[in-house]
């Protein structure tokens, strides 16, 4: 009982002194600023390799007595250790801010966006690690880059944006310096609609559904008869045939207002619910419609457009 | 939520190609690494090795692939059948630079992917590196030290997401400053990693066919000596007391045994004291030797003691206890007039008199017949016989006609050329001939006086050779038959007279500048090649530590290594705070309040800050009023806050004490 008192001490401990090494457990909110306390270093592969040639070269140089190239490989040595500063020089300071997210239904990726910026000097070779993606980029000097990658989403609801790793090799590919980052965001991802299904239930009843109205879309031309508006004559085109021609002005018929309501979804479960009510506002909004959504918990009132679905999709994709 | 396993293996990407810009540089490197060992390499190598760099360079521009296999092998083998044919040998020190700088460009004909160019570079440092052990010189390094510009531009390049300059050219000055900031430690890593006393395994002594004296001498060995303007070693005098030209005669050698070929040492026999030996007025000198690989130490005509860690044999001739494999410096005292062993001891006469008794006839036959003119006077006898030189049709070259069987009648009576070895050979022939006791000399006479360095540089074109012979009442006594053919040799620089044809005035310009060039290879040589286990040990003697052993060093190493990586460190920490200086009056104040419990928060700004702050410290509110006001006028009212308010400001932040609240 004891020793797991101790384990939480330590971990606690390691929690607070060394938070990028734990920062898997710990989430945190933007913007993150990298310090030297969560900034790591190793070398590479390469850069383990070049060593072990500089203790050759040391070697080799001391046990012939080679002042010369005793110097040449202190100074590979010391450039070598120098670019270990700059390596962490590249991360220390750099704010990982703002988050931009894409819409995007269940099943398929999203893009995000995340914007690294720096307030002093220019950054260069910064890779991000997001979901086996690889970025490089450069931070420009008192300015911003933006990673763009995509996130695999598997299903509707928030999706917390996983643990990413910013590193950088720069300048000579010897060491790599690295921090967790484990922001507290998250993306919102939409129900995934149902593939296929019945359209929903309209009322029956409006008496002159199917008879064309004027509108404003051009429907064909048609010859002149006594009393059509004079606006509506196609006066170019006339004057290429013997009659007048007028523009026949029409509207497809006016689609019926759904009113859609999750109770009256009968003999399904409420994820299939969701994704059926997903698949109608998206043909809803698709095709022009405008809709009202009634859900358990709250009701949308008759609208259409995008702030209107994205309203609804939210609210879907937020269901319990 | 989604779990993700803690690693620090990184996926690793799938290895990218090389860019366009990148291959530039890596091909300037391996040209680099060519050029560095193109003075040891065959030319016909060095030519093929940058024809091969160039051709591939070529070919990846137009069109980027792999070269075929067909090509590389037959190359490989090539190379390997090319260099077992120059040197015999794939081992030792020149045959295996020469492979290792061969398949380095070789290794550019598959360098197609970012693995391929590190691989590539980090051999290149190697092989720069082993171009050291050919040349240490200053000039040597410096250009290798260069050579490693290319090497770390190509590493920059192959990094993602960098700043592409224009030109190539643009790539070295990034690097080159990064090496220009690494000489601190770099240089303090060199004074303090522990030399090793004694090395690992071998000295690399193969191949080393470096001309140098020997205790042997048979006419035609010098020759590739007095070409070879190396430095031999180099004299300071004391007090700037030097004897002049004619009598700077360095020993290294007494020769003994002849066998009709060849003059050997023969000391076996001699093992007594020193001679006795009456001095004169005395030189003190200091030698610096290079290496020799072998036991001698030339020293001044007579020295009076044996320098340190030597042994002065019978005939004052000096052997180091070890191999000169390194620069060794020694400190002598020389006696320049004297009376070297006024007597002579039996069996020495015995010795000086030796001769093989099939060799010379003539040669004997004119040393009886001016014995007969002479009788008993030793000294003409010498005279006699520098006057056949002088008047003999005899004439200095070195580039003598092959003598026949008898080497001493061939020269003296039928070739009539040679240079100092012939001359001094035959003369001490003709001395033991006429029962004068007679032995040959070899060192170096000579040497230029360097003004700068005030130091005497003797190179191995100075190496001569000359008699001594015995007279009764004076000892020893110098006798340079040379001097009596072509004087120069003695009065002026060995090589140039050794050079009558190439005496151009060019030559001269030369040979002037780089014998004062010499005074920077010499600070170099002191300073950095000579700077060994030794005279590490010494290093610390001004502060106290009289022997610094190797635990010190390491200690002494370790401690300033993490001083300079502190140093560097807060280099890498530091970031300038921003702001002005009202900005930072501002983060004084809000640090006393965080102290005081009220810290701001993110989004607050400045006005509603004051305002939590008076309301949380009720007792300061005045003040803080006050503070507020005069900051928000500074701040707001003006582009840049002007001085006089801004210093009011900071005189109110420097004297408020937020009073703590009593709960």
């Amino acid at each position: 009982m004891t020793l797991a008192s101790h384990w939480r001490r330590v971990v606690a401990l390691a929690e607070k002194r060394l938070p990028s090494l734990t920062r898997m457990r710990q989430r945190e909110p933007l913007p993150i600023l990298l310090n030297r306390r969560r900034i790591y270093i190793v070398p590479t592969g390469f850069g383990l390799g070049f060593a072990v040639l500089l203790c050759v070269m040391l070697v080799g140089a001391l046990n012939y007595a080679n002042n010369a190239a005793l110097i040449l490989t202190c100074l590979l040595g010391a450039a070598s250790a120098g670019s270990m500063l700059v390596a962490f020089r590249v991360l220390n300071g750099l704010t990982i801010g703002t988050l931009r997210a894409d819409s995007a239904v269940a099943g398929s990726s999203i893009r995000v966006s995340l914007d690294i910026s720096t307030n002093d000097e220019a950054r260069t070779g910064v890779h991000l690690d997001v979901h086996e993606q690889q970025l490089a980029l450069q931070v420009p000097a008192h300015g911003a880059a933006t990673a763009e990658f995509e996130l695999l989403t598997e299903m509707r609801g928030w999706l917390p944006l996983p643990r990413m790793r910013i590193y950088t090799t720069w300048p000579l590919g010897m060491f790599r310096a690295w921090s967790w980052l484990n922001p507290d965001r998250q993306v919102l991802v939409y129900p995934r609609p149902e593939a296929f299904g019945p359209p929903p239930f309209e009322p029956q009843g409006d008496a002159d559904r199917g008879r064309p109205r004027v509108g404003d879309e051009l429907a064909s031309l048609r010859d002149y008869r006594p009393g059509d508006p004079r606006r509506q004559i196609a006066w170019k085109l006339s004057a290429r045939h013997h009659d007048l021609l007028v523009k026949d002005m029409e509207q497809p018929a006016p689609k019926e207002d759904w009113r859609l309501d999750w109770d009256n979804i009968h003999g399904l479960d409420a994820e299939s619910r969701i994704s059926r009510l997903a698949r109608w506002i998206d043909e809803g909004h698709q095709g022009g419609r405008r809709w009202s959504l009634q859900l358990p918990d709250r009701y949308f009132d008759i609208a259409q457009g995008d702030e209107h679905y994205h309203r609804c999709m939210t609210a879907l994709a937020l269901q319990p | 939520m989604t779990r993700s396993r803690f690693s620090l293996r990184r996926v690793s990407p799938s290895d990218p190609p090389i860019g366009g810009r990148s291959f530039d540089l890596l091909c300037t490197t391996m040209a680099a690494v060519v050029a560095v060992h193109a003075l040891h390499l065959p030319w016909w190598l060095t030519v093929s090795l940058l024809a091969i760099l160039a051709l591939r360079w070529r070919q990846r521009r137009t069109h980027a692939r792999n070269v075929s296999a067909w090509l590389k092998i037959p190359l490989v083998a090539l190379l390997l059948a090319s260099i077992v044919a120059t040197y015999g040998s794939i081992f030792g020190r020149e045959p295996g630079s020469a492979f290792a700088v061969g398949l380095l460009v070789l290794k550019l004909l598959e360098s197609e992917h970012r693995r391929d160019a590190r691989v590539g570079v980090t051999f290149a440092c190697f092989a720069l590196m082993s171009a050291l052990l050919f040349d240490q010189g200053m000039f040597a390094t410096a250009f290798v030290a260069l050579a490693l510009l290319p090497a770390l531009a190509t590493l920059r390049s192959l990094e993602d997401a960098r700043p592409e300059p224009a030109r190539l050219t643009g790539e070295f000055s990034a690097p080159l400053l990064m090496l220009a900031l690494s000489i601190p430690l770099a240089l303090f890593a060199f004074l303090f990693v522990p030399r090793l006393s004694s090395p690992l395994w071998g000295a690399p002594m193969n191949n080393q066919a470096r001309t140098g004296l020997s205790s042997r001498m048979s006419p035609g060995d010098m020759t590739e000596l007095l070409t070879d303007d190396a430095p031999a070693m180099r004299v300071t005098f004391d007090g700037g007391k030097m004897p002049d030209r004619p009598a700077r005669y360095f020993r290294a050698y007494v020769l003994w045994m002849f066998d009709g070929k060849e003059w050997r040492a023969g000391g076996g026999a001699y093992r007594r004291a020193p001679s006795t030996l009456v001095p004169g007025n005395n030189v003190t000198y200091e030698i610096a030797l290079e290496a020799t690989h072998e036991f001698a130490m030339p020293v001044l005509d007579a020295p009076v003691a044996p320098p340190e860690k030597s042994r002065m044999l019978p005939d004052r001739t000096v052997t180091a206890n070890n191999r000169i494999d390194e620069v060794v410096r020694y400190r002598v005292a020389s006696t320049t007039s004297y009376h070297f062993e006024p007597e002579l001891d039996e069996s020495v006469r015995h010795m000086a008199l030796q001769l093989p008794d099939d060799v010379g006839p003539k040669a004997r036959a004119l040393a009886a017949d001016w014995r007969a003119r002479f009788g008993n006077d030793d000294g003409s006898i010498a005279l006699a016989a520098l006057g056949l030189f002088r008047d003999g049709g005899f004439s200095y070259t070195l580039a003598p006609p092959p003598l026949g069987r008898d080497r001493i009648d061939d020269f003296l009576f039928d070739t009539h050329q040679g240079y100092c070895e012939h001359y001094a050979s035959a003369f001490t022939f003709l001395m033991r001939a006429a029962g004068i006791p007679a032995r040959v000399v070899t060192g170096y006479q000579g040497g230029y006086w360097n003004t700068l360095g005030n130091y005497l540089l003797v190179r191995q074109s100075d190496a001569h050779a000359w008699s001594e012979i015995w007279l009764a009442g004076r000892g020893w006594v110098r006798y340079d038959p040379t001097g009596a053919v072509r004087p120069e040799r003695v009065s002026q620089l060995g090589a140039a007279a050794a050079q009558p044809g190439e005496n151009s005035l060019s030559g001269q310009w030369l040979r002037e500048f780089r014998n004062r060039m010499d005074i920077v290879n010499q600070w170099w040589g002191r300073g950095v090649i000579g700077f060994d286990a030794l005279r590490q040990q010494g290093l610390l003697r001004p502060f106290g530590i009289a022997r610094a052993d190797v635990g010190k060093l390491s200690l002494i190493l370790v401690i300033g290594c993490a001083l300079l990586v502190v140093v560097a460190l807060t280099w890498a920490l530091f970031r300038p705070r921003e702001g002005d200086a009202l900005d930072a009056w501002m983060r004084r104040l809000e640090a006393k309040l965080a102290r005081a419990g009220v810290a701001r928060r993110v989004s607050e700004g400045p006005r509603h800050y004051f305002a939590r702050a008076a309301r949380a410290l009720p007792g300061d509110r005045a003040s803080l009023e006050a503070l507020a006001g005069l900051y928000i006028r500074l701040r707001y009212a003006f582009d840049e806050p002007p001085p006089e308010p801004l210093r009011e400001f900071g005189g109110k932040v420097r004297e408020f004490k937020p009073r703590r609240v009593v709960k």
